[in-house]
């Protein structure tokens, strides 16, 4: 990656767009302190990102993957609902009130029991964003949230996410799914951001789109 | 955990057996197997006892006798070895059906197959009342060391993804080759283990990614929600529990005054 320059303001939400390999993820794991930049700088509310700040920076930053499977590893959901907020030393009774808090926002307060390895796609990826907001993060960073999704999951997980007050960053091929969700998309090709403006007039440049190997889906059209 | 979900070994149900931490049914089964471990093989009489503490306990836990003996073969392939010895140990002989058998042989055959059934059928026992969940928090709770809990639930929690994905590859497989169990495919069995382990080393990459990013600094957090889990065992359930193994290693130390 290199001279990406990349500013969000509190409460925006923005879309990644780019294809495979073009340093979506590895950008997105930059902005948690997981990987680390050989140079430059990324702030987070004002705080820069260092050693020193990389707990409290990692508590802002919300990262769902993927994989829900790769986000949830405890015996009983609730069990890795709480596992952020106890790593960030909260405790007792105010830790079983963010985990039930974190589930009635993903309505799956009456799960909390059960192993996530029995439920389906569509509660594991509820349940994988349950255990960011249980963190109470100000940025919340999803890759590629509607990947294997039914219609049914898909649509309430947008209902979700459209109800949450967090900044967000999606990184997403669904490029529906962005224009649904966001105001903003960026579009990234081979490590560096190639276009950056509204959803809706990156999606209806045909030719950007198809310079980078991104298409809107068969019958859809954006109109700016 | 819904009973269609459970492990196969798991049977659902309210028992009072079911109901006991898992801790002290742990600790029971250790003292359990110790005690027939250390019971002389030349006498029988010890044996029986042992396995009517078992069906007793069975009784209690309402596990049914048929439900628990097909479980029980999964001993098989250890007891096949046993089965050679009196054929093989040397010493004195004795004529069994025209069989020329080693006295010492058919001793250390019987010790074998008689102490692995019932610690098979011990351990059955725990396996068939306790769910894979409860199983960290009993460990923490007998202060095993929090690595050792922490691998142990992700081993539980990553058996059933890893199966999952061994399962797919098998049918990919079998959709390209057919039967997998034909010798010149052993080549492409092997490399599917291979990228079986390849695969799940780029998992445990990924998930301790995920753990990083929510704060996870190598310790595992005391949960306090215990969700789904029993509470500590009072000192009446230890003192329940602990009759099964109490009674054996009581008959495990007569075995050797009366010997």
């Amino acid at each position: 990656m290199d001279g990406i320059d990349l500013d969000i303001a509190p409460g925006e939400r923005v879309a990644l767009l780019g294809p495979n390999g073009a340093g979506k993820t590895t950008l997105m794991l930059h902005l948690n302190g997981v990987l680390t930049a050989s140079e430059g700088t990324i702030e987070i509310g004002g705080t820069a990102l260092s050693r020193n700040t990389l707990r409290d920076i990692r508590r802002r930053v919300g990262l769902m993957f993927q994989d829900p499977d790769d986000q949830l590893f405890m015996p009983t959901l609730a069990q890795d609902v709480a596992f952020g907020p106890a790593n960030f030393g909260v405790q007792g009774a105010e830790l079983e009130a963010r985990v039930a808090r974190a589930l009635a926002v993903v309505s799956m307060a009456e799960l909390a029991t059960r192993s996530p390895a029995h439920m389906s796609g569509g509660q594991r990826r509820r349940a994988a964003l349950a255990t960011v907001l249980a963190c109470e993060p100000d940025v919340l960073v999803l890759d590629e949230p509607s990947a294997n999704l039914d219609p049914v999951a898909r649509r309430e997980l947008a209902q979700t996410l459209l109800d949450l007050d967090a900044t967000m960053l999606i990184v997403t091929h669904d490029l529906p799914y962005a224009a649904q969700l966001c105001d903003r998309a960026i579009v990234m090709d081979g490590g560096v951001i190639v276009a950056d403006g509204s959803v809706a007039d990156v999606l209806s440049d045909a030719e950007l789109l198809a310079d980078h190997r991104l298409e809107l889906p068969w019958g859809f059209t954006v109109h700016s | 955990m819904g009973g269609g979900h459970a492990h196969p070994l798991y049977r659902d149900g309210d028992s009072p057996v079911h109901r006991l931490p898992a801790e002290v049914k742990i600790v029971g089964l250790v003292l359990f197997v110790l005690a027939v471990v250390a019971t002389p093989r030349e006498l029988f009489w010890p044996f029986g006892i042992y396995a009517l503490i078992l069906i007793a306990t069975w009784w209690v836990a309402r596990i049914p006798l048929l439900w628990m003996l097909p479980r029980m073969l999964i001993e098989a392939p250890f007891v096949v070895l046993a089965l050679l010895l009196p054929f093989a140990e040397g010493g004195e002989r004795v004529g069994v059906a025209g069989l020329q058998l080693s006295v010492s042989g058919l001793y250390a055959a019987w010790g074998i197959v008689i102490k692995g059934t019932l610690g098979v059928a011990a351990s059955l026992t725990v396996a068939s009342t306790t769910t894979a969940r409860e199983l960290p928090v009993a460990l923490s709770r007998l202060r095993v060391p929090a690595v050792f809990v922490s691998v142990l639930t992700l081993m539980i929690r990553y058996i059933d993804v890893l199966t999952a994905e061994a399962r797919r590859m098998r049918k990919a497989r079998i959709s390209l080759v057919g039967s997998p169990l034909m010798l010149h495919q052993g080549g492409a069995t092997a490399k599917g283990v291979g990228s079986l382990f390849l695969r799940s080393y780029e998992r445990g990459e990924r998930v301790y990614l995920a753990m990083l990013s929510r704060g996870f600094d190598g310790r595992v957090p005391q949960l306090a929600v215990g969700a789904g889990c029993a509470a500590p065992a009072s000192a009446r359930q230890w003192l329940l529990a602990l009759l099964p193994a109490s009674a054996a290693v009581l008959v495990a130390a007569g075995s050797w005054v009366l010997r």
